[in-house]
């Protein structure tokens, strides 16, 4: 299979989920403890995917500039400090500690 | 626009902003695993979901094919799905909307739609806001990542890892004040981090959705009695 077959196969598939939830019935979602089973699952795997991106790496588990920077975003957070904000302090901190390693 | 608007197109454009920035490593990491910069291109604007992207040319870098390629990138796609049945609902739109709206619902528009609840037409601004400011910058810093990948350096050196994971933090934030959200936020990085080093990319984080199945039978148990 060539690079371009499999680069529109795997977005076709990528794509198919994303229409696949619109064609669940409206009226089977609007239940509130299905809006409650969906808040559940938002937060589960965006909390996954936070701890990944700060401690895998290709190497296996590890602790880096990666940590100490979400952790300060953490802090910035609970102080209400607006959310871009964070997000370049967590990349300052992050890029310092590499520049100085 | 009253404040509550103008500070939700603050988070939009924010996350926006801040998520785009990433696709400049997506766009530089693409070109050195072997993608042209129009493959590079047609993954962000067909695929566009940055974990599928990332898993699929993490893959192809490592000469194991394209099958494998295009079965992570399918996986990782699947809570897009969770997404969409969340939003349908939300946004109520006319059947000819819905592919648009399709393409757009990602963790960033989905987790921002979120922030408005209760109010609807707050969900749904945060929606579109969020899904159009995403995928304009992701797309125009795809491009720039391609094309000067190679000059800026290590994407990583800019610290723009760490600016993802903070960004994702950022979005479940205003969530976390409640105990039991809390707990399944802090029980799903666990669980996730911990399995990586077992499981391939994709089953990690799918194995913190039945987590979630999980606590909301508990849940509803608990109500009962």
């Amino acid at each position: 299979m060539s690079l371009w077959s499999a680069v529109l196969i795997s977005s076709a598939l990528v794509y198919s989920w994303k229409l696949f939830g619109y064609l669940v019935p409206e009226r089977f979602v609007s239940n509130p403890k299905i809006k409650e089973l969906a808040a559940l699952l938002t937060v589960a795997l965006l909390a996954a995917l936070v701890g990944i991106q700060t401690f895998v790496s290709a190497e296996g588990l590890s602790i880096d500039a990666r940590v100490p920077a979400i952790v300060a975003a953490g802090i910035l957070f609970y102080l209400r400090v607006p959310f871009v904000v964070v997000v370049v302090v967590a990349a300052a901190i992050a890029a310092l500690i590499r520049l100085l390693a | 626009m009253s404040k509550k608007e103008q500070s939700l197109t603050a988070v939009s454009l924010g996350v926006g902003f801040a998520t785009g920035l990433y696709g400049i490593s997506f766009g530089a990491l693409s070109v050195a695993a072997g993608l042209d910069l129009w493959q590079t291109m047609a993954l962000s604007l067909l695929m566009f979901s940055g974990g599928s992207q990332f898993a699929f040319i993490g893959v192809v870098a490592t000469g194991a094919g394209v099958v494998p390629a295009i079965l992570s990138a399918w996986l990782l796609g699947v809570r897009n799905g969770f997404y969409a049945i969340r939003m349908n609902p939300v946004l109520s739109v006319r059947a000819l909307m819905k592919p648009i709206a399709a393409q757009l619902t990602i963790d960033e528009s989905n987790a921002v739609s979120l922030l408005g609840e209760p109010d609807r037409s707050k969900e749904r601004l945060g929606f579109w806001q969020t899904g159009v400011a995403v995928f304009v910058f992701w797309n125009i810093f795809t491009f720039v990542g391609a094309v000067v990948g190679s000059q800026i350096g290590n994407p990583t050196d800019w610290g723009l890892d760490a600016a993802a994971a903070a960004a994702f933090l950022g979005l479940i934030w205003p969530r976390l004040n409640q105990s039991k959200l809390l707990v399944l936020a802090v029980a799903s990085a666990f669980l996730a981090t911990s399995m990586s080093v077992v499981l391939p990319p994709g089953i990690p984080v799918l194995l913190t959705a039945l987590l979630a199945v999980g606590f909301w039978l508990f849940g509803m148990r608990a109500d009962r009695e």
